[in-house]
């Protein structure tokens, strides 16, 4: 294949020199620069196939490196953890690997692991969880022998959760010592609802809740050759591979399938929120409103829309808000789409406190513009240019193909969707532009939150509008009442009293 | 561990050391070097795997350059070099380069009246500033902004980005193939022909990333306090962002100033990986780069930092949960323990089976997360060796302190095991060729390589000197550097209700 495609390139080469000079002189002009058609390029797609017991798997050779990395992605994540056990699953997620498995601990597997510079690891997501390795070519039957264990026969022991909780414990003390983190966190609550599960945040009660029964339930509920999608890349031979993955997993009964709850939305009122800290001096500013799916039609023009309105160095945000008002160093929007659920709007932006009310209005100007001054077709056809001509990145390694096909795979999407993908892009027109803007992105249904030393603002926050306080100060774990009465979250109680 | 995994452990070291000799060939047989006749130095790497390729410009001149009473300097340079030429993001530059002449007199004269020790004439300064706003946007009428970047973007530039460290400046994206020549133009113009167009405006934006980064993130504060401290001499004492005082005075004059000094090509190497063929590639890359005059390497003296002798500490009470950092200083890059502070590091801090995990987290349950590592702030001259760890709920920094010196201790007193010094030797040639496989890393590697040790195979052969490390190495180079003399201590308390109080009077 890969003499075939040179042979192309040298062609197109030997004709455009035949035709024009472009190696004797150089360009005074970067317009003047001929640039040749890309040749064609078909990336290798990963052998696909279904196990009798309902695995999918995905076979994808890269012989470049003696590496074999693979991953299993498991359905069902936190969004279907239990709303008083919040946190439940990235402690399961720990955990499967550090727990160890029937024949191995998981200090054990550490150890057999390391000395082979090789990785097992588990994780979780929202809406799945996974297993994965990475090993040298020659270490695949002993690695893969560690992941299987742990995939099939883990032993969730009882010190690793105690110390996974301790971990959830300190992630939870410190989440408030960060104001983008702060802002991130806050403004999603307000784009889901504080309770959505996609939202909603582990506490200490609910961290404590957690027992090593519940992991246990849980993988025995999830972890059935019919809910997973396993992906293999590197330096194998397929057949081989293939032969091997069926004799290993032939034996493994299919168990029932994965059901999920219907997700409720409740998006926090219009408005401004906001949340007082004392200890900066630069503002984080969030809009947020909810968001689209990626089957949604107006998916494309919603891309070509965040591209020219909030993405790279030449949209209108960056152009205005960073380059010309030298207002922020970071700002960005996009109406945000995610697989199986609605994504969210976001404006975002952070500044000086005292320019924190002069940057709000900043945003809302270049929102109003839209209605009075729409997306052009020039910027339409830069954004455009943007994400075709550099559309080859989703796919220039044998593994970004894999993973793109294994997230197709999950959620239902075509094996072709990259395809279509880009005949849905270079389709887009001005109007589609100006209606993905009017449909998604309003001004009025906006939440906004400011993340910032309110004592410094160049005007108060309520100037703008009535203004809601967000308290996020950690309830203290159970038991230990009053506990965090003398911590940072005493003072920004304190700073909101302060600031009403 | 049994005999078995002995045994198979053993074929495994076989296999990884052949993999990484593999490498080094094939990629003899793949990589050219050219240095040009202006002394810039080309790289190219044939990795045909998608029709793409990865470029990085290595500038041998960091923050450690920037001058004195000009912090941020560098960093400030590099944001202007995404500000276009004298042929893009203007409408008539011309009139657009007597716009900003006007721009810097109107500047300094406004600064020379804000300086002023005595008698400074309020409304005169007034006058100077408007007159300097006056003459921004007389020049700002020419800009077409961020031409430069939009013309990366449109054409599929992918990762675009740049970045400024103690020690170099690095510019990077990735392009289609067929946009080489393309590349070759913007990225020799853009240091044929830098235009220090919208400059005040820029530094603002600066300023806004030096609060995100330092004012407003007490990690960010912490650090930049310790590293001050640590260093006296040394311009690792100074921070790359600047401090605010200098980032509100210095001016395009003076990036300028700075471009002409160090942007240099024989400070520059120039990587290309990808799709390409060395034969058709470096005579582009040589019509377009050539064209940068040479100039005489700058004086580069700094102060040699003096040895430390009592410890330092600096402690910050903030509203956020504790943290301790310690680092002692070490020699630089070039000297013949780095392989063993880099085999001290994996060993205190790689993974689940690292001493400081095992220790602090595992087995006494004080520490969320601790590690050790080297290059801190940079490494091109002699630096820190650091250890941190953050503390539990309930525990506090002494204790994380305590902790990691008895496993400095452990590492001064006793040899290490065999298993360990393999582990070590195992995952470095492991990673080296985990760190193949992408053009982007592939770039960015072989220009620090080739920059530093004017050579990439140095990327390949940093593998045989762990190799060679030994267990009385590291055990002589702890004893050698881990003193308490020697250290910097970096506290991050939790302010108390009271401590709040006090300071709440102002």
């Amino acid at each position: 294949m890969k003499s075939h495609r040179s042979l192309i390139l040298l062609s197109i080469v030997a004709l455009l020199s035949a035709v024009a000079p472009r190696a004797a002189a150089q360009a005074t002009d970067w317009q003047q620069i001929t640039i040749p058609p890309l040749p064609a390029f078909h990336p290798q797609q990963p052998k696909r196939f279904e196990l009798p017991n309902g695995m999918v798997v995905f076979l994808q050779e890269d012989h470049e490196l003696p590496i074999i990395d693979g991953t299993a992605r498991i359905r069902s994540g936190s969004r279907s953890e239990p709303a008083n056990k919040v946190g439940m699953l990235d402690m399961y997620g720990e955990v499967w690997r550090t727990g160890g498995t029937k024949a191995q601990t998981g200090d054990q597997l550490d150890d057999y692991l390391e000395i082979r510079a090789a990785k097992v690891e588990t994780g979780s997501t929202v809406d799945s969880t996974t297993v994965s390795w990475s090993c040298l070519k020659g270490d695949f039957d002993d690695v893969f022998k560690a992941f299987n264990g742990v995939l099939r026969e883990p032993e969730f022991r009882a010190d690793k959760l105690d110390l996974a909780q301790k971990e959830m414990y300190d992630a939870i003390s410190r989440r408030n010592d960060d104001v983008g983190a702060i802002a991130v966190r806050e403004s999603t609550k307000l784009a889901y609802g504080a309770n959505n599960p996609y939202a909603r945040e582990a506490e200490y009660a609910t961290v404590a809740a957690v027992t090593r029964e519940d992991l246990v339930d849980w993988h025995h509920t999830h972890v059935h050759p019919n809910n997973i999608i396993l992906g293999i890349v590197g330096d194998f031979d397929s057949a081989a591979m293939e032969a091997k993955l069926r004799q290993i997993f032939g034996d493994w009964p299919k168990g029932p399938a994965v059901k999920e709850d219907r997700i409720e939305f409740q998006p926090a009122k219009p408005g401004y929120y906001l949340i007082p800290k004392e200890d900066v001096n630069q503002s984080s500013i969030r809009m947020t409103e909810l968001g689209i799916r990626r089957d949604n039609p107006d998916y494309y023009a919603a891309q070509v829309f965040n591209e020219a309105f909030g993405g790279g160095f030449s949209s209108r945000l960056f152009k205005s808000i960073r380059t010309q008002q030298g207002l922020a160093y970071g700002v960005g929007a996009g109406i945000g789409a995610a697989f199986d659920h609605q994504g969210i709007v976001r404006v975002s932006m952070s500044t000086k406190s005292a320019t924190t009310v002069e940057s709000i209005q900043a945003l809302y100007k270049e929102i109003d513009g839209l209605a009075q001054n729409p997306i052009s077709d020039d910027e339409i056809k830069r954004a455009k240019d943007s994400i075709l001509n550099s559309f080859v990145f989703n796919f220039d390694s044998p593994e970004k193909v894999l993973h793109e096909r294994m997230a197709y795979e999950f959620y239902g999407y075509p094996a072709d969707y990259l395809e279509r993908y880009r005949a849905g892009i270079e389709k887009v027109g001005k109007e589609d532009v100006a209606r993905a803007a009017t449909k998604y992105l309003h001004k009025e249904k906006l939440a906004v939150l400011v993340v910032g030393n309110t004592a410094d603002f160049d005007k108060p926050l309520d100037s703008l509008g009535p203004v809601t306080k967000v308290d996020i100060s950690i309830p203290p774990p159970p038991g230990e009442k009053g506990a965090n009465e003398e911590g940072p979250a005493t003072s920004v109680r304190e700073a909101e009293a302060a600031n009403n | 561990m049994n005999c078995r995994s002995l045994k198979s452990f053993a074929i495994v070291l076989i296999l990884a050391a052949l993999a990484a000799a593999q490498d080094m060939a094939s990629f003899e047989k793949r990589t050219t070097v050219k240095k040009l006749d202006n002394g810039l130095t080309v790289v190219i790497c044939e990795r045909p795997e998608a029709p793409v390729f990865s470029f990085f410009t290595h500038v041998d001149a960091g923050s450690v350059q920037d001058p004195l009473g000009e912090t941020g300097l560098a960093h400030m340079f590099e944001h202007m070099a995404f500000k276009g030429t004298d042929k893009i993001g203007t409408t008539n530059y011309p009139a657009e380069k007597v716009a900003l002449e006007k721009v810097e007199q109107t500047y300094a004269a406004y600064i020379a009246e804000r300086d002023k020790p005595v008698g400074r004439d309020e409304q005169k300064l007034k006058d100077l500033e408007k007159a300097w706003k006056d003459a921004v946007a007389e020049a700002n009428k020419y800009v077409k902004p961020n031409e430069f970047p939009q013309i990366v973007e449109i054409n599929g530039g992918e990762d675009l980005n740049a970045n400024t460290s103690d020690d170099e400046t690095n510019y990077f994206y990735s392009f289609p193939e067929n946009r080489l020549e393309l590349w070759a133009y913007l990225e020799s113009e853009r240091f044929l022909h830098p235009v220090m167009r919208e400059f005040y405006k820029e530094r603002n934006v600066v300023i806004e990333e030096r609060r995100m980064r330092v004012d407003s993130n007490p990690i960010g504060r912490l650090l930049e306090q310790f590293t001050t401290a640590a260093f006296q001499a040394h311009p690792y004492h100074r921070p790359t962002i600047g401090w605010m005082s200098d980032l509100n005075s210095f001016s395009a004059t003076d990036a300028k100033q700075f471009f002409d000094k160090y942007y240099i090509p024989s400070n520059m190497v120039v990587t290309v990986v990808g799709d390409v063929k060395a034969e058709e590639t470096m005579p582009v890359v040589e019509k377009y780069f050539d064209r940068i005059p040479s100039r005489p390497k700058p004086d580069e003296r700094t102060t040699t930092e003096p040895p430390q002798n009592a410890e330092r500490r600096v402690v910050l009470q903030e509203m956020s949960q504790p943290l301790y950092l310690e680092g002692y200083h070490r020699p630089d890059y070039r000297s013949p323990d780095d392989a063993v502070y880099d085999a001290i590091a994996d060993l205190m801090s790689n993974g689940r089976t690292s001493r400081l995990y095992r220790a602090l987290v595992r087995d006494k349950k004080i520490a969320a997360d601790s590690a050790g590592f080297t290059g801190l702030p940079g490494n091109k001259y002699p630096h820190l060796f650091a250890f941190y760890a953050f503390p539990l709920p309930g525990h506090k920094p002494e204790e994380m302190a305590d902790a990691i010196h008895v496993e400095i201790e452990k590492l001064k007193n006793e040899e290490i095991s065999d298993e360990e010094l393999k582990m070590i030797k195992t995952r470095a040639k492991a990673n080296l060729i985990r760190s193949l496989g992408s053009n982007e890393g592939l770039a960015n590697n072989l220009a620090l390589y080739q920059a530093r040790y004017d050579d990439w195979r140095e990327l390949f052969r940093s593998v045989d000197r762990i190799d060679k490390v030994s267990k009385a190495d590291i055990r002589r180079v702890a004893n050698q550097t881990f003193v308490p003399t020697n250290r910097t201590a970096g506290i991050i308390e939790t302010k108390t209700a009271a401590a709040d109080q006090e300071g709440g009077a102002q």
